[in-house]
């Protein structure tokens, strides 16, 4: 008898229906736990769906030229919140050089801060973006009103200002604010242009910033010398790979870089495919723990487990009893019970993996209620694991209460009150 | 001869105190004999039966069953023996709850060696004991003596070559009482070799046959002079 018969599986189920209560607690460890690792995965998947598909819409032609050196796989030091000032205006302009870079559309280098912008009385606290003329066309967005600044303006200390649509809305109201003069810093800068709302993209408010000319941003409100970022635009993402050795070459040679390895790097240059593999790296290994943090409750989950087995090993004696003298071998008594105990964590198991799907399917309705792309994802692989994890959950914490079982003594069983 | 039992002993060890519950006891039981194991409670009746049913295993002595000595029998064999050699019926019916007739008596075929013809089997012994027609039935909801019955079918099931009846009217009224009797005596009367374990006299006349214990030894083993017939109303005091 390896495998249990069907009159045995039967008589479990019906053992676990004439104890509902006792049955649904005992399980409800391994169902909570089972439940929380589908969602967490579940949700996981959405929610990293939902980051690399709003980095993917950013396009896949974009690269990113951040000051400092990083890891190849890691993120780039400016993102720990580290100033690194080895990236200049002059970097971008000879970025710009057709000739050494003929894959480049354009590209828009940035100087970023946050500050207090009034008009009249209103006040508002927003995104000061320093940056270059080469904005639009490197990342897209319309010009509702007026127009956005030139390469003229972004070199000669203009005091213009282009607003954000939430910029525009906070500070100005239903009012025109083409022609108004705004203040930044005791500064006053000429409103020219208005940008259309764009919404968030990729955890970027897009509306929510006032752009101001990149020379006129560092020296009058940031006071610094350094870019943030470059971002460019290539032709085509064929030939991102073309673009970024070329930019790399281009910076390395202006900043007197002979290295070619990479080792000694004062930048990095990077694709927005990249990008998306480092979130992935990131976001799943986020997941994996949490799930494995939720699997701790299935060995929560499994002590309850035994603990009910040895209650059963102790009711059941009797019938221990009985089935040793009706012919069962110590072996027939362990393998029952292990079986039982199995049974109890894979049918928790199945309950709790159904809740989970259930519960990650409301949370996708709900948050795609809101206006998100989220998509709706488990994992068959989620749900072997967890049964695979919650059976073997039966084994480890049914061997006990089974070992128990099968050593009983048939006259003493047959005995017991 | 089916049972040879020489100079049996068995004594418990509790605690560092030793409990001598058989002092010695030879006797023999014939293929075919319906034999009763009488004595009043802790004569060693029980005990007695536990190892002729090879539930434990004597401290002492010779225990032959079928012509083999089963003092080398590993626990795996004991199981193997209990399971094709006896059928044990107890006073308690012990039937498995929210279990069917059917079910309950096929239980020792699912311990059996070859398997193959358990339905024909089990319908079989359903049929011997008059409970066909209460086969889908849940053990609850049969009475007492029906609960013995399907006892008695789950007893027979593999065909054993001996039964072992431990007070199985102990827990019935008389006309259930005398219902088991009379089915003991018919299964007899087909050629099983029954042995009855009781401490009513009355109820041990049923047999052809009694031996009488006492303190661990055996104090008489007698012929029945006049024998008792369920079927005649015996059994109804």
């Amino acid at each position: 008898m390896i495998f249990p018969s069907a009159q045995n599986i039967r008589n479990i189920f019906r053992s676990l229906l004439a104890n509902k209560v006792r049955s649904f607690l005992t399980m409800l460890g391994i169902i909570i736990g089972v439940a929380a690792v589908i969602v967490i995965m579940a949700v996981g998947a959405g929610a990293q769906s939902l980051i690399l598909n709003q980095v993917k819409s950013l396009g896949a032609n974009l690269i990113g030229i951040m000051p400092g050196a990083t890891e190849k796989d890691g993120p780039p030091a400016s993102v720990m919140g580290i100033n690194i000032t080895t990236l200049t205006y002059e970097d971008a302009r000879a970025l710009l050089d057709k000739k050494k870079n003929s894959h480049l559309l354009d590209l828009v280098a940035y100087t970023k801060s946050i500050g207090l912008v009034s008009w009249q009385s209103n006040q508002y606290s927003t995104n000061l973006s320093g940056c270059t003329a080469g904005y639009p066309a490197v990342e897209g967005g319309e010009v509702e009103a007026g127009r956005f600044f030139t390469s003229e303006e972004e070199r000669n200390l203009s005091r213009v200002a282009v607003l954000g649509s939430t910029a525009k809305r906070e500070l100005f109201g239903d009012n025109p604010a083409l022609g108004e003069k705004i203040k930044i810093r005791r500064h006053v800068f000429e409103v020219i242009g208005v940008m259309a709302e764009r919404g968030k993209v990729a955890m970027q408010d897009y509306d929510d910033q006032v752009f101001l000319p990149l020379k006129t941003m560092q020296k009058l409100i940031a006071g610094v010398d350094h870019l943030g970022l470059i971002r460019a635009k290539v032709d085509n993402a064929q030939n991102l790979n073309q673009a970024m050795a070329d930019m790399t070459a281009i910076l390395r040679e202006r900043h007197g870089i002979i290295d070619q390895s990479g080792a000694t790097d004062d930048f990095s240059v990077r694709s927005a495919a990249e990008a998306v593999d480092m979130i992935t790296q990131v976001t799943d290994g986020l997941r994996f723990f949490l799930a494995a943090m939720a699997a701790l409750s299935l060995v929560v989950g499994g002590i309850g487990i035994m603990n009910i087995m040895l209650i059963n090993v102790a009711e059941r004696t009797r019938e221990i009893g009985l089935r040793q003298a009706l012919g069962a071998t110590r072996l027939d008594i362990f393998r029952q019970f292990i079986f039982e105990a199995v049974a109890i964590t894979f049918a928790g198991g199945a309950i709790g993996a159904a809740i989970g799907i259930l519960i990650s399917f409301l949370a996708a309705l709900a948050i795609g209620h809101f206006g998100y792309q989220w998509d709706f994802i488990v994992s068959g692989y989620s749900i072997v694991l967890a049964l695979a994890v919650t059976s073997l959950t039966g084994l480890v914490f049914g061997f006990y209460p089974a070992a128990k079982a099968s050593r009983l003594e048939p006259v003493a069983a047959l005995r017991h009150e | 001869m089916l049972i040879e039992a020489i100079g049996l002993r068995k004594e418990y060890i509790l605690e560092k105190v030793v409990t001598k519950v058989l002092n010695g006891l030879d006797f023999r039981i014939e293929r075919g004999e319906f034999v009763a194991i009488m004595g009043p409670s802790g004569s060693g009746k029980s005990t007695l039966m536990h190892i002729l049913g090879f539930l434990e295993r004597p401290t002492s002595g010779l225990y032959n069953f079928n012509g083999r000595d089963t003092r080398s029998l590993s626990d795996n064999e004991l199981a193997l023996f209990r399971n094709e050699k006896v059928g044990f019926v107890f006073q308690s019916f012990n039937l498995l709850p929210r279990t069917t007739v059917m079910e309950n008596v096929r239980l020792p075929r699912l311990y059996a060696r070859a398997r193959e013809d358990s339905d024909v089997r089990t319908e079989e012994a359903v049929r011997q004991v008059g409970l066909s027609h209460r086969r889908h039935y849940f053990s609850n909801q049969l009475s007492g003596g029906e609960k013995q019955r399907v006892a008695i079918a789950r007893a027979l099931v593999n065909r054993p070559e001996i039964i072992f009846a431990d007070e199985p009217t102990g827990n019935l009224d008389s006309a259930a009482g005398a219902q088991i009797m009379e089915l003991l005596q018919d299964l007899h009367q087909a050629g099983h070799t029954v042995v009855l374990v009781t401490h009513e006299t009355f109820t041990s006349e049923h047999a052809q046959r009694i031996i009488k214990l006492k303190d661990g030894l055996i104090i008489s083993d007698q012929p029945v002079a006049k024998r008792r017939f369920a079927r005649d109303g015996s059994f109804i005091k």
